[in-house]
């Protein structure tokens, strides 16, 4: 990759939050709850035979960020936690687990020095001096996971290990000759600052690679040989495009009687939408032909759903809650006028999610919907009138033979087409005139209409 | 600060503030120091030996459902004739090297990204430029095109993703809509929209991708992994899920939960950075190109490389891969100013095109594969059909 090397390759650690305005307000916090009169209440402790000052309990910090925000307990642990997991707050007992206990478990500010805000990234050749440094004091005292680590970092910076040495030598040198709480306080905090920035991996990785379901090769490779084989005669690259390729000739018609609103349809798109589900819901011509099927049989909330659930997910962050309320009032509530059907635990799931809707929150739903309609009403679908009607009125383009001066005027005259704005705009039109035939009839509203009329 | 409180946080030390005259002294390996190795690598050595046990596991079993090989199930199937592919475009306008290209989903309309900071909306059926947005950063290395086709998206040594609202009025200063989305500690390598114009998805050189919300420009999933800068990423085809792959400087290609930020499937089978990693059209598998001159086949149900595309001829490194429609063809583009075609299910090359006159660095099929389109360090991009 020549490109210009902005920052060393390497040492791509996380990306610093250098900047964002949500930290500058977590560092006022910060600053606040070590106030010595309004602060969270601090005390000395004995720690192995060392006595380490303002130290603070677990449970002290819960009880002031509570007082300070009034807000419910489980946001109050959360925020807790996430003090300990940027590294704000240390653990002096369990120092793995960066998580914030409400009971008496000891933690201590972490100084500003090592605040995830400060500018300077956790580079590997701190992260190797500390780690070497540590093996210099003691022997063996290294965790596999560190260990790791120092084998790793000990291969690709072999060229500078002297130095790194050196450098640890020199550390260890320097802190022996502080006193000894201070050392401890200090290791301390070290300790904690690297286990934020460089936490502990394991196997995982692998124990979940070797637990993950897979196929046998002729299963899987034989899916991609039919993949192709099914769509052989659709790549322009492999069978000519009817009536002819608009980039080889000039000629957009390929393009204008292939549009998303086209009355009739080719015969090639037409048989497209049996290959799956997929095809014929991504086609929204072929999504209108299925949902000309479903009215008729009176099943269109499956689709309907499909479709909320997919807006929902792709859509605005700040849409999402009246979304997922109008999607509940829809198809989920009891008696709702598009309700699904759907089996009851995966319904009860869905319903306690969207007291507190997210992105995914209908993704077990939209997925039961998803699987019953590709292998039953889909195939209905490609069996029913609607669909032989169309497969009958779909029309196959003559192919185009074009002499050479009716190319060099082809050429000449290339067509504009529709510009995707003003496509998008009439799209936009049609929806909302859609959504309006086929929202459900307000019945009381009538009613109440028709008695105000009267 | 409040004094009391911090009176024993010591400055820690830090390399650099050691007194100068040790700070570059070499130190012979002293002998205590050699015993702790030893003892290190003891240590070390029982962890490898877990670590290598796990990984002959996984190899184990992936082994039981190896049962054939690629060119194998390529034997059923047809050999392909003769392609007679040519430039049938060549889009200028640019003043320097073209980066990024991504097409529109009307199937005609690219937008394109470049060294001098300019990115360019065209009509590549007519060559007519549409708009142009003169970014304030040098190296645009990213752009994409949004699904609706109402906006484009764009960034680089900025740091930044931004999207630009396109306009039916061309003289309209497209600059002063823009929104500034994505924010990265390094350069932007690549970007894509979802299935809305309403997230994006962006890799970067501080070695992690991150989805964004484009309305409120937060940050809703980021994700970590890789061990180095990130050059590209590629969204599955719907059906599949909420997946994305990636790939890096750290030669692996990883699959992502774009829901969970978990990183589900990592290969690492290439010998140098991975420029480029784009699905077969059915999502079970994806294409990689590398510049160790290699294009790779993943199949992703069975876990495993299944293909290599390479010639003792080619030892450039590939920029960019794309498929065909049916998956049947693969093309690369590659630092030596080449077009190679491949037969995805036989191996072999198929077709070499010659035309740029630099190393190709992007390289897309368009929406409805009626055509490609490459662009170059020669400030041009083609479209062959």
């Amino acid at each position: 990759c020549e490109l210009i090397y902005v920052g060393d390759c390497g040492s791509a650690g996380r990306p610093s939050m250098r900047g964002s305005p949500f930290q500058f307000r977590l560092e006022a916090i910060v600053v606040e709850m070590q106030d010595s009169k309004s602060g969270v209440k601090c005390s000395e402790q004995k720690l192995n035979i060392s006595t380490i000052p303002h130290v603070i309990t677990g449970v002290d910090v819960l009880t002031w960020i509570t007082n300070k925000m009034k807000t419910t307990p489980e946001e109050v642990q959360a925020f807790g936690t996430m003090l300990v997991a940027y590294g704000y707050i240390y653990p002096l007992q369990n120092h793995k687990k960066l998580v914030m206990c409400n009971n008496t478990s000891l933690y201590r500010f972490q100084t500003p020095y090592f605040w995830p805000t400060q500018n300077w990234v956790a580079e590997d050749s701190d992260y190797a001096i500390y780690l070497a440094k540590r093996n210099i004091r003691k022997k063996g005292m290294l965790e596999p996971y560190e260990q790791t680590h120092y084998s790793h970092l000990h291969d690709w910076m072999n060229h500078k290990w002297d130095f790194i040495v050196m450098q640890a030598t020199e550390q260890y040198k320097a802190g022996k000759e502080r006193k000894k709480p201070d050392r401890v306080v200090f290791d301390c905090q070290e300790r904690a600052y690297w286990i934020v920035n460089r936490p502990p991996v394991s196997n995982m990785f692998y124990q979940q690679a070797i637990m993950r379901s897979k196929v046998k090769s002729s299963v899987s490779l034989g899916a991609l040989a039919k993949y192709v084989t099914t769509y052989k005669n659709h790549d322009p690259f492999l069978a000519p495009c009817l009536p002819s390729n608009p980039w080889q000739t000039d000629n957009d018609t390929y393009w204008t009687c292939n549009t998303r609103r086209v009355d009739v349809p080719t015969k090639m798109r037409v048989e497209r939408w049996s290959f799956s589900l997929f095809e014929l819901l991504s086609d929204l011509r072929g999504r209108d032909d299925f949902k000309t099927f479903l009215k008729k049989e009176f099943s269109g909330e499956n689709l309907a759903f499909w479709e909320a659930a997919e807006e929902l997910k792709w859509g605005t962050g700040s849409s999402m809650t009246s979304k997922a309320e109008t999607i509940f009032k829809t198809f989920l509530a009891p008696g709702a006028p598009r309700w699904i059907n759907i089996d009851g635990r995966t319904m009860g799931l869905t319903v306690k999610g969207l007291e507190h809707p997210h992105r995914y929150v209908l993704e077990a739903a939209q997925t039961h919907v998803f699987l019953l309609m590709k292998k039953d009403t889909f195939f209905r679908y490609l069996k029913s009138p609607v669909y032989k009607d169309i497969q009958k009125k779909a029309i196959n383009p003559d192919p185009h033979n074009f002499s050479p001066a009716q190319l060099e005027q082809n050429a000449q005259s290339r067509s504009l087409g529709i510009h995707p704005i003003i496509l998008w705009q009439q799209e936009e039109e049609e929806k909302a005139k859609a959504a309006a035939a086929s929202a459900p009839v307000d019945v009381k509203a009538m009613m109440s209409k028709i008695d105000r009329n009267k | 600060f409040p004094k009391q409180t911090f009176s024993l946080c010591c400055k820690p030390f830090r390399c650099r503030s050691l007194p100068a005259r040790r700070k570059y002294m070499r130190s012979p390996l002293v002998p205590e120091m050699a015993t702790q190795e030893v003892q290190l690598n003891e240590t070390l050595s029982h962890l490898k030996t877990e670590s290598d046990t796990l990984k002959t596991k996984l190899e184990e079993e992936r082994a039981k459902l190896h049962d054939v090989e690629l060119h194998q199930v390529a034997e059923k199937v047809d050999g392909l004739g003769q392609f007679v592919m040519k430039t049938r475009r060549t889009l200028k306008g640019h003043g320097n090297k073209v980066l990024c290209m991504d097409w529109c989903k009307d199937k005609r309309r690219i937008v394109s990204s470049s060294q001098d900071g300019k990115v360019i909306v065209w009509d590549a059926f007519t060559t007519n430029k549409e708009h142009a947005v003169t970014m304030p950063c040098t190296w645009v290395m990213a752009c994409a095109y949004a699904p609706s086709g109402c906006a484009v998206a764009c960034g680089g040594l900025d740091n930044k993703c931004s999207v630009y609202p396109l306009s039916l009025d061309k003289n309209e200063n497209l600059a002063a809509k823009k929104k500034s989305v994505a924010m990265h500690t390094n350069y932007l390598s690549a970007c894509s929209f979802t299935n809305s114009d309403m997230q994006i998805l962006t890799s970067s050189g501080d070695g992690t991708c991150a989805l964004w919300d484009v309305e409120s420009g937060q940050l809703l999933q980021s994700f970590h992994g890789h061990a180095a800068d990130v050059l590209c990423l590629d969204l599955a085809p719907s059906e599949t899920g909420n997946t994305f792959v990636s790939g890096g400087c750290d030669k692996k290609a990883n699959v992502w939960d774009m829901r969970s930020g978990q990183c589900i499937q990592s290969f690492e089978t290439h010998e140098s950075d991975i420029n480029s990693v784009r699905y077969y059209p059915s999502g079970d598998a994806f294409a990689s190109g590398s510049d160790d001159a290699t294009c790779r086949l993943y199949d992703l149900r069975a876990d495993r490389e299944v293909a290599i595309y390479s010639k003792e001829s080619i030892i450039f490194g590939v920029s960019s891969v794309d498929f065909s429609l049916s998956g049947r063809l693969l093309f690369g583009g590659y630092n030596d100013y080449t077009i190679n075609v491949w037969d995805v299910l036989k191996g072999t090359r198929v077709s070499i095109l010659f035309g740029h006159e630099n190393r190709v660095s992007t390289l897309r099929v368009s929406p409805d594969g009626t055509a490609f389109c490459s662009g170059s360090w020669d400030h041009t991009l083609r479209t062959w059909a």
